[in-house]
Formats: C-alpha cells, structure tokens, sequence
C-alpha cells in the first residue's frame, strides 16, 4: 500500500494522511494509491503538510506498517527515548520499529 | 571572552525580526516550503525526522554561565528537557516548533547568541582547541584569531553563497585538539625562529564521501596577513569549485583535482593581488578584539597539592583532569558519555548545574569540545574535589576521557532526515560491553566515533575505530574502519571487510581490542600498535 507523510507546518509534528486530514498516528493512515501527488499538491499548496512524500507500506491488524525504518522511526520517535514516543508505555514499541 | 558592541547586537537583533516575519509569511502561506528553506536555514533551523531541529552556535565552544543557562532555559521552556551538543562545539535541540523558533531567536539575542551560520552554504561556526586561554603547551590563545575570522567572513560577500559549506578550526597547541586537518582550513599558530607569530595553514582536509587529510598549503603565515591569506583562498575556490556538481563542490575537492602545488601558486598569486588593495583587517581591529580574551586574574601562590586518597576522585583526577599553563589550576573535562547514556546529551538540568559550577568555579568560562563534552577552563586544584562530589552527584564525573567509552556519535537514524542508521544504540551498547572502567583503562587512549551515514558528522574517518551505518537493503549494516585520527598525527581510516549488524559491530569491536592488547608493547597506544603491526593482523581477528 501507499500512503502519505509529512511533518506538521506549526508545530514539525510528524502527520500521516487519514484521507479526509492528516493524524499523529500512522495507525490511521489510509492506501492512497495512486493520487499521492495530488493529495500532496493540494496539501502542500494549503499550508497544511510541510515536507510531504509517499512511502510503501503494509497492511497488518495494527494499521499500516512503513516499509522503511527511517518511517517505522518517524511514525514512533526515537528509539533511544523511549519516552519521548508516542508509546511510552508500551514496552513492544520498540520492537515494532527493528 | 568576546562581548557584543552596538553593531555586533543590533546586527543579531534584525535578523530575529527578519527571520520572525519570514516565519509569520510561512504559516500564513505567503512563502511556499521552498521558499522558505533557504531562509530558515540561515538560521539554523533544519526540518529532521520527527520536528524541526534548531542548531545554535557556540563560536570556537567558548561561553560563559550566562549563555549556558540560556540553554538550558531553552532546553525546557521550547524543547523536551535536553540539548544535544555536536561535533562542531554547538548545541542543537530536536523537538522545535516552527511557530516558537522566532522567540527562540530572541531569547538568545538577550545572552548574545544566534543560530547564524549553523547551516547552508556558508562560514560555518568556528572551532579551536577546548583548552584555549588555558593549555600549558600553546604557543598564544587562539580565540582572538578566530573571532576575528568569524566578524571578518559574517555576511562578507566573498564568504556568502559559496560551493558549500566552509569549515575553519584554529589552535595554538602542539598537540592538535580541534582536528585542523580534517577541516576545509585547519590555521596553527606557531612562532618563528625569530619569535614572530604566524600560522601554518592547512587547506583542503575533510570528511564526508571524500576524506582527505589537509595538505600544508604554507608553512608560515605572518599573524597580520591571515584574513587576506584566507580570502585569498577562497576567491580561488570561488573562482574554480565545481557548483555543478553537490558531491564535488567543497574545497577539498579543488585541492586535490589541481594539486597541492597548483593550488598552491594560485593562491599566492590571489593573495599577492590582494595585498596591493591593503584587504588585511587592521591591527587596531585585532587587538580590539584579543582585549576581549585577556587572562582572568589568576591568583598566585596556590598550593599544587592534591588529596587522593578518595580512589574515586583520584581515578577522575587523572583521567578528566588536565594541565593548566597557570600554577595551581587545572583544566576538567566533564564527561557526557555515561554509560548506556546518549553521547552529547545534557538535561536542563544539567546545563544549568554545569553554568552554577563554570560561575563558582571557573572563572565563569565554559567550553564545548568537538568530542561532545563540556569543560570548565580554569579551576582551582583547590577546588577540585569540592567539584568533583557535585558533579558526582550529577551524574557528570564519569571518568573516561579518551576511553572507548568517550564514544562520539551523531544523531544517526534516531534523529537525523539524513542518516542510513542508527549511531547512538551502537554507542550505547559499546559503551556498556566496555563498561568497566579499570578495563577503559587498561586498554588506554582509544577513540571511537560512530556515523550513521556517509556525511560522517560522528567522524568515523577519524576514529582510532570508526563504524559506518550504511542502508543494506533496507536493515542497518555498520561498517568498521581502523586507524583514523583527528589529532596532530591525523590520518584517515581503513575499512576493515565486510559489515555488521548491530550486535556483530559490538563483537567486532571486542575482537579488534583483544588483538591489540595481545600485540601491543609497552606504552603502546591502540593507533600505535595498528600502525606498528599494520592492517592485517586486526582483519584476521575479526573475519577468521
């Protein structure tokens, strides 16, 4: 699957796209196909995404799972603060990541 | 240390107005993300994985308590709690917003500080010896020279909207701290057989994709000549650098397509030119300047005793404590390589404990070391053990400088837009393999620097062991380099064979220290058995 991020214009928050908005969450990421660019173009011209591409991704019963783990990072934080992500309870999080 | 006039202050004053406005035009619209970039980068501001990332400039890593509780008031008011402080004697935070930035700017305009010149195509921030103003083996304090060459270039047409960026490092020291020859140029104050001061100019070092050792390009400069030598130099680069090309384009490159000798002529030819314009910035303006760095009154007659007899404290004094050129002083290293910890890391708390200690102790001076730790110049033997319990308590006296756990790591892939892989579980999980600090020690001085890409800001090349984080198919693959250094015997290292994953690096690591210790001689450092046995015998350790 295809799906969409990008980093917050105020805040540099990392946002993914939801299909109607953009969320914190990758879990709420959704298959763009092929209107990436579009979504992206209108999104960029809108001052709502800052730095936004496309990235493969694959579907699993928690949500869409970034291929890459330079993505698999983003969408949690950093793996050595593990308090500082947006997980800091789980202690799988990190596994998830590697 | 320096101190702004009218014009250094109203200077940094408009570029936070200027940049305040550019950043309210971004958020209402009226500039599209590539038209802003480049304007948030004159300022430091990078967008990095998880927010945007704010890169402040500590020139030459001197500061004084003042600026240092700044950021650690930064630290908490606009970030998570923490600075990072680089390989270029700066600090950066990794969690800023884009809308708090211009009053980010403004809070360090009120201590003196900007974040210009920490990024694009320009004079990066300054480097120069840790222990400026205070070394016992330098020929003069380095600093005034530096801070000359940073108001000299600072918005200077000829330094502005070069190739790439430009990297300068000044020492005074014989033994080389700031790692001149991997810099784009490295400037070493020396004195004349008939005691004039001057500099040997090194030009053309570097990292990155291309390494290469800065050849000398003079062998003596007269002090007085330095800003139109360097102009020179850079109106050759100018003139001839590749902008066709972003892996072509920095100086080195140049040096090494025309040669050290061609380069060389065009140089002092350049430079010839130049003299009959009288470009030279004048005496007056130096010594101005270097008025700024005078001694701090120093007492005399200190006793140059020390009570060792807490083994703790005494393990510390040696490893972390160095000589200082006045009697019954010495200079500290605070360490910010705990074990498991992030090197580089400091909380806000602890930059504000290190500000109270270099305001009680250390005649309010502080310094940031491209190896990532902090020092505090000029304190009392006196008062060391009264130092050393406090930042014990900190959880600051760790006692390994130049140990292999004194690890410098770049942000790697936990931060960084840029990098391949991660560098700071590397370095943790070293650090804690080697967690021991009679073992640290037993192995001696032995530098390990860690990159998480190609670009090499963890200085790998230079690493008596260096390690790579490469992209493999999508998973983490770290490659090992032996026999790098940045100091005054600089060479590049040599990779070793084949990568590894995170836990084989570690393994690798362990095998290459075995060898040594099985093959050094006495007094042997790591570097000089490597360079006495050669490459091989270390290879055959690690693959079989």
């Amino acid at each position: 699957m295809k799906i969409l991020t990008g980093n917050d214009l105020p805040t540099g928050d990392v946002i993914w796209w939801t299909g109607s908005g953009w969320s914190r969450h990758v879990e709420d990421a959704v298959d763009v196909g092929d209107k990436g660019e579009a979504i992206l173009h209108a999104e960029d011209g809108a001052c709502r995404v800052n730095g936004g591409y496309i990235l493969d991704a694959t579907e699993t019963p928690e949500g869409p799972r970034p291929a890459h783990i330079k993505d698999r990072i983003r969408a949690l934080g950093p793996t050595v603060r593990p308090e500082l992500t947006l997980k800091p309870s789980d202690p799988n999080a990190g596994s998830w990541v590697i | 240390m320096y101190r702004y006039d009218k014009y250094d202050q109203s200077i940094v004053d408009a570029r936070v107005e200027e940049f305040r406005d550019q950043a309210r035009r971004r958020l209402a619209g009226q500039l599209t993300d590539d038209q802003f970039k480049p304007l948030r980068l004159k300022n430091g501001l990078y967008l990095q994985l998880h927010a945007y990332m704010l890169r402040v400039a500590i020139p030459y890593g001197t500061l004084d308590s003042r600026q240092m509780r700044m950021l650690g008031h930064i630290a908490r008011k606009y970030d998570r709690g923490y600075g990072h402080f680089t390989t270029r004697q700066n600090v950066q935070y990794n969690w800023i917003k884009l809308e708090q930035a211009p009053d980010i700017l403004a809070d360090l305009a009120t201590v003196e500080m900007h974040a210009i010149q920490t990024s694009g195509e320009s004079i990066r921030n300054l480097s120069s010896d840790q222990y400026a103003g205070a070394a016992a083996d330098e020929v003069c304090d380095p600093r005034p020279w530096a801070e000359l060459i940073r108001q000299a270039t600072t918005f200077h047409p000829e330094f502005s909207y070069l190739p790439r960026k430009f990297k300068i490092a000044v020492t005074a020291a014989g033994e080389d701290r700031a790692a001149i020859r991997l810099h784009d140029i490295g400037l070493k104050l020396v004195k004349n057989p008939a005691g004039e001061l001057g500099f040997e100019v090194y030009i053309g070092g570097g990292m990155g994709r291309t390494p290469f050792v800065a050849p000398l390009i003079r062998e003596f400069l007269p002090a007085d000549d330095l800003f139109s030598y360097i102009e020179a130099a850079l109106r050759v680069w100018n003139r001839n650098g590749r902008r066709d090309n972003i892996h072509k384009q920095r100086i080195k490159i140049l040096v090494h397509d025309l040669g050290q000798e061609e380069f060389t002529r065009q140089v002092e030819a350049e430079w010839q030119h130049i003299l009959q314009n009288g470009t030279n910035v004048p005496r007056e303006e130096f010594d101005r300047i270097a008025a700024y760095f005078a001694p701090p009154p120093f007492e005399t007659g200190l006793s140059e005793e020390l009570d060792r007899s807490d083994p703790d404290f005494a393990v510390w004094l040696d490893q972390n404590v160095k000589a200082h050129k006045a009697p019954g002083y010495a200079i500290v290293n605070i360490s910010l390589k705990p074990v498991g910890g992030i090197p580089g890391d400091a909380t806000a708390e602890q930059i504000e404990l290190m500000a109270d200690l270099a305001e009680r102790y250390s005649f309010d001076e502080l310094r940031v070391t491209h190896a990532q730790n902090i020092v505090l110049p000029h304190v009392r033997k006196a008062d060391l053990y009264a130092l050393w319990q406090t930042l014990d308590a900190a959880g600051l006296a760790t006692a390994n400088l130049d140990l292999i756990s004194d690890i410098i790591a770049c942000p790697g892939l936990d931060y960084c837009s840029l990098a391949n892989a991660r560098s700071i579980p590397v370095a943790q999980k070293i650090a804690t393999r080697f967690a021991d600090l009679g073992r640290q020690r037993e192995l001696g001085e032995l530098k390990l620097k860690i990159s998480g890409c190609i670009n090499a800001c963890g200085h790998h090349h230079a690493g008596h062991i260096g390690i790579l984080g490469v992209d493999k198919k999508g998973t983490e693959n770290y490659q090992l380099l032996l026999g790098g250094s940045g100091a005054e015997d600089a060479s590049l290292g040599k990779i070793t064979g084949p990568g590894f994953n995170e836990d084989g690096i570690v393994d690798a690591v362990e095998r290459v220290t075995d060898k040594y210790l099985e093959l050094r001689d006495e007094g042997e450092r790591f570097l000089d058995t490597y360079r006495r046995v050669g490459f091989d015998p270390f290879k055959e350790a690690i693959y079989g």
